[in-house]
């Protein structure tokens, strides 16, 4: 302090002597005053203070000195602003589904154009406080404190903006009350506030340009703690005298470097886990890293409800019209719902974030971490694998060449749907391959559309009829003939040997020599698990079923879980399976979700699944139901009520798992009152049960065109028991009442 | 008259529903309430709220789902004459809550204060009685429905403190 008065009483004469020298020559040249006096050393005035000449140098130093520190201080923030821009254009790509805002652009302006400001003017820029530890508070300008000295010490002032960037992410204030912080001091808190706001927009590129030539701009890793200097910082001409804690790297981009739950694969299985984690740990913080860009969706629409919509916007939109009327999207939750994975740590009450198109690479199971594509490292306590899968390919379709791959679907996620739906209006014939669940329902769809779209559908598949392994061979003859009537050409028994592509048209040879001519193909032949991740995290992998082996609790490692298509787990009833249907990761995700947070309960409520073949035909099952087991079925006469239209009309829900597992109250609501059936031929399977025998045990139940009875065959599967009569036990199911 | 054939290994029955009048005399196994592998419903055995259960949808997991907590806890929890009337501040901060997430909490847009009140505590009611909640996007129209009698003791309630 005293140096400082000393300094103080020094400068004072010499400020009186150098303004009293530039006046005087300002007089005699006539030219406006300036801060630097080049006229300094000219005035020899006999008359001058004493000690003159000394003092005008110090006083030339002192001022010298305080333009090379204005001048570094712009270096400083310039260079910030190049990474900052790379950091942002990366994390904008990554995180594209964010709506932007004019906001954040009008502040960026405001701050690049202070920024050129600096340049000119040699202000000196007041100093902030270095603490980028200090408690998070987004008012920049407290931060600094804002004395702005005569002589300002040749320290570096660390860029504002990053400190303040620093207490960005750490702060649960709402952008909006940042925005006039924002507006008050650009150049500080322009960029701060833009992070933390959920919709971002890209800088102008035009206006950091300019900037972006003057430095190298080495793209940024995301790096863990603010508290870290960047190693990319280039050598500074003069010495940093105070640390760079938290410089110009910019934790807008920042991932968390450490999350206590994550979860791998944004679906449905992931979903679950994170709304049961949620549940059961107050203030769970959970992360998703999903390759997708998008968030987590259902899948059973894609194949069934979109394509029944009226809207013709549907494929933007993708909400469906639930057969109550109700609409819903295939998002289980807006995005509103999930929190920005930045925000992730500091959330107060935790929360569910998503890392949408990261992919990862790598699992390193000893050290309790992974790696995604970009390189960033991410550390959990517990883990949960969802990776679920990606559709089987033809191996003729695939060695057949870019031609035939560019005119085949392989029907998964929303951009399949889309991609497929614009095809079907565009082309004359489509053929599905395979008579799965997935063939057989895209095949019902696109035979709807057939009539008003003058399109072809053929379905292809080697069983003898649709569902030629789920359903017993009888049960699958008459299916074949509903999809038939739905105005699907349905080949059976049929291998394709090989697929060409001759004038633009797809040429099918099947093995028996027929030839299938069509204009675009959808390979429906089944699920790969995708095990990528088996490897690096010396992880098991089954080879009966595929996909990673885990134990009854889903538990593949201490603090691994693997739910949904890609588990191979333990069922204690049914013995070691892997299930591929979408109420099954809904129970597995929930599931391990509650074995993440300590419960430690076996798989045991078992999922059950569906399908629809058109508004007609719809069955609901549970367990193994495989039709190489033998089976009893029971059979009453349909009438019009037994359709799965008037099913979900009673029960008030449009997905049937729903009515299922979350036990909605039936509300009554008329049923159709179309003429009912006549008596038709004693083989008419309009609706009844089929029991799926092993050992003389029930280990699986179709109700067919039987509906809300779930909970009984659970129940029986549950049991085990040998039952003398299935007739007995067919009753009670009461198939003959509504 | 029932029928019955055998085609290979599977075989169909057809009946009647004279066949099926008569009570069925399979066995089943009875159910142990107790028993920690089976799902729960929303009150677990030892009277703890069970977070988990489907039919609360995603109101304990998503952003309000601290408040909701909170709120709820206090309600089931209550000795009071009028159940839940101390807890009139936990349903006001999940209110707010919910209010900041209008995507996801659709609110009544009629009879703002009373409604939002009303169906504040008639989210919170609903569970109670075990009816189920459909996915949030649906839960306050869905629920809103099914309490009015005790919504509306506690939204007089909820108005006196409010006038007062």
């Amino acid at each position: 302090m005293l140096k400082c008065r000393t300094v103080w009483k020094k400068l004072a004469p010499l400020a009186r002597a150098s303004s009293t020298v530039c006046r005087q020559n300002v007089r005699r040249t006539g030219l406006t005053s300036r801060r630097i006096p080049a006229c300094g050393p000219v005035a020899h005035m006999s008359t001058g203070p004493a000690g003159g000449g000394r003092e005008n140098q110090l006083y030339i130093l002192l001022v010298g000195a305080a333009g090379v520190g204005g001048a570094l201080y712009t270096y400083r923030t310039v260079k910030g602003d190049s990474q900052r821009y790379q950091d942002r254009i990366d994390e904008i790509s990554s995180r594209s589904y964010k709506r932007a805002t004019a906001e954040p652009a009008t502040s960026i302006k405001s701050e690049s154009l202070a920024v050129d400001a600096t340049e000119t003017e040699v202000i000196p820029e007041p100093e902030p406080s270095l603490e980028p530890e200090a408690a998070p508070s987004l008012e920049p300008e407290a931060a600094p404190s804002q004395e702005p000295e005569a002589a300002p010490s040749p320290e570096e002032p660390s860029p504002p903006a990053p400190d303040a960037e620093v207490a960005a992410p750490e702060t649960t204030e709402l952008p909006p009350a940042d925005e006039p912080v924002v507006e008050a001091s650009p150049e500080e808190s322009a960029e701060p506030a833009a992070v933390p706001v959920v919709e971002e927009e890209p800088l102008p590129p035009s206006e950091l340009s300019p900037l972006t030539e003057l430095l190298p701009a080495p793209v940024v890793e995301s790096e863990p703690a603010a508290a870290e200097s960047p190693a990319a910082e280039p050598t500074e001409p003069q010495p940093e005298v105070v640390a760079e804690s938290g410089g110009p790297a910019p934790d807008s981009l920042k991932v968390p470097s450490h999350t206590p739950y994550l979860l791998i694969g944004g679906g449905t299985a992931s979903f679950a886990a994170a709304r049961s984690i949620r549940a059961r740990d107050p203030g769970a913080k959970v992360l998703i890293v999903t390759d997708e860009s998008d968030p987590p969706y259902m899948r059973p629409p894609l194949s069934k409800e979109l394509w029944f919509s009226d809207d013709p916007g549907v494929t933007e939109t993708l909400r469906f019209k639930q057969w109550n009327g109700k609409e819903r999207s295939i998002y289980f939750q807006p995005p509103s719902f999930y929190i920005n994975a930045e925000e992730l740590n500091s959330a107060e009450n935790g929360g569910v974030a998503i890392l949408t198109g990261k992919k990862v690479v790598h699992m390193d199971v000893r050290g309790n971490k992974i790696k995604l594509d970009d390189d960033t490292e991410i550390s959990y306590d517990k883990c949960l694998i969802a990776t679920g899968g990606v559709p089987r390919n033809l191996q003729v379709i695939e060695r057949a060449g870019e031609e035939v791959m560019k005119k085949t679907t392989l029907f998964r996620k929303i951009e399949d749907f889309k991609s497929l739906d614009k095809v079907s209006r565009n082309v004359k014939s489509i053929t599905i391959i395979g008579g799965g669940f997935l063939g057989s329902e895209l095949a019902c769809a696109l035979g709807r559309r057939s009539t008003e779209y003058d399109l072809e559908v053929v379905q292809m598949f080697p069983e003898k009829g649709n569902m030629g392994k789920v359903l017993p061979e009888y049960l699958s003859n008459w299916t074949t003939e509903k999809v038939k009537s739905e105005g699907v050409k349905v080949i059976s028994e049929a291998l394709v040997k090989s697929v060409v592509c001759k004038d633009d048209k797809l040429e099918i040879k099947l093995k028996d020599g027929r030839l299938v001519k069509t204009d675009h193909i959808v390979a429906a032949v089944g699920l790969e698990p995708n095990v990528d991740l088996a490897k690096s995290a010396g992880l098991e992998v089954d080879s009966d079923f595929g996909g990673f082996r885990v134990n009854a609790e889903l538990q593949a490692r201490s603090n691994i879980w693997v739910a949904g298509d890609a588990a191979c787990f333990y069922d204690i009833r049914l013995g070691r399976r892997r299930v591929e249907h979408h109420d099954h990761a809904v129970v597995s995700g929930r599931l391990a979700g509650e074995n993440m947070t300590g419960a430690n309960k076996p798989y045991w409520h078992q999922s059950m699944f569906w399908s629809d073949l058109g508004p007609d035909v719809g069955y609901e099952a549970i367990g193994i139901v495989d039709s190489s087991l033998p089976t009893v079925g029971v059979f009453a006469k349909a009438t019009a009520k037994d359709t799965p239209k008037a099913a979900t009309e009673k029960s008030g829900t449009g997905i049937r798992s729903e009515s299922e597992t979350e036990e909605t109250a039936t509300s009554p609501v008329a049923s159709l009152t179309l003429a009912p059936t006549a008596e038709q031929n004693k083989d008419e399977y309009g609706k009844g049960v089929i029991f799926y025998l092993r050992d003389k045990v029930v280990v699986g139940i179709i109700l067919w065109n039987v509906f809300n009875r779930m909970p009984i065959a659970r129940k029986i599967i549950k049991d085990g028991e040998e039952h003398a009569d299935l007739n007995e036990v067919a009753k009670l199911f009461n198939i003959h009442d509504d | 008259m029932s029928y019955c054939r055998q085609e290979g290994k599977d075989r169909i029955i057809f009946v009647t529903k004279e066949d099926h009048e008569a009570p069925s005399n399979a066995e089943l196994i009875a159910d142990d309430p107790n028993d920690p592998y089976e799902e729960q419903g929303l009150i677990l055995p030892n009277g703890d709220i069970n977070w988990n259960c489907p039919c609360l949808g995603g109101m304990a997991s998503g952003p309000c789902g601290s408040q909701f907590k909170e709120a709820f806890s206090c309600f089931h929890y209550s000795k009071e004459e009028v159940k839940g009337s101390e807890c009139i501040d936990n349903f006001r901060n999940m209110q707010e809550c919910m209010q900041r997430y209008p995507e996801l909490y659709p609110q009544e847009e009629d009879k703002e204060s009373t409604q939002a009140e009303a169906s504040s505590s008639s989210v919170s009611a609903a569970p109670t009685e075990g009816s189920a909640l459909p996915p949030e996007t649906d839960s306050t129209p869905g629920t809103s429905t099914s309490e009015s009698a005790v919504s509306s003791d506690s939204t007089s309630l909820v108005d006196n403190q409010t006038a007062s």
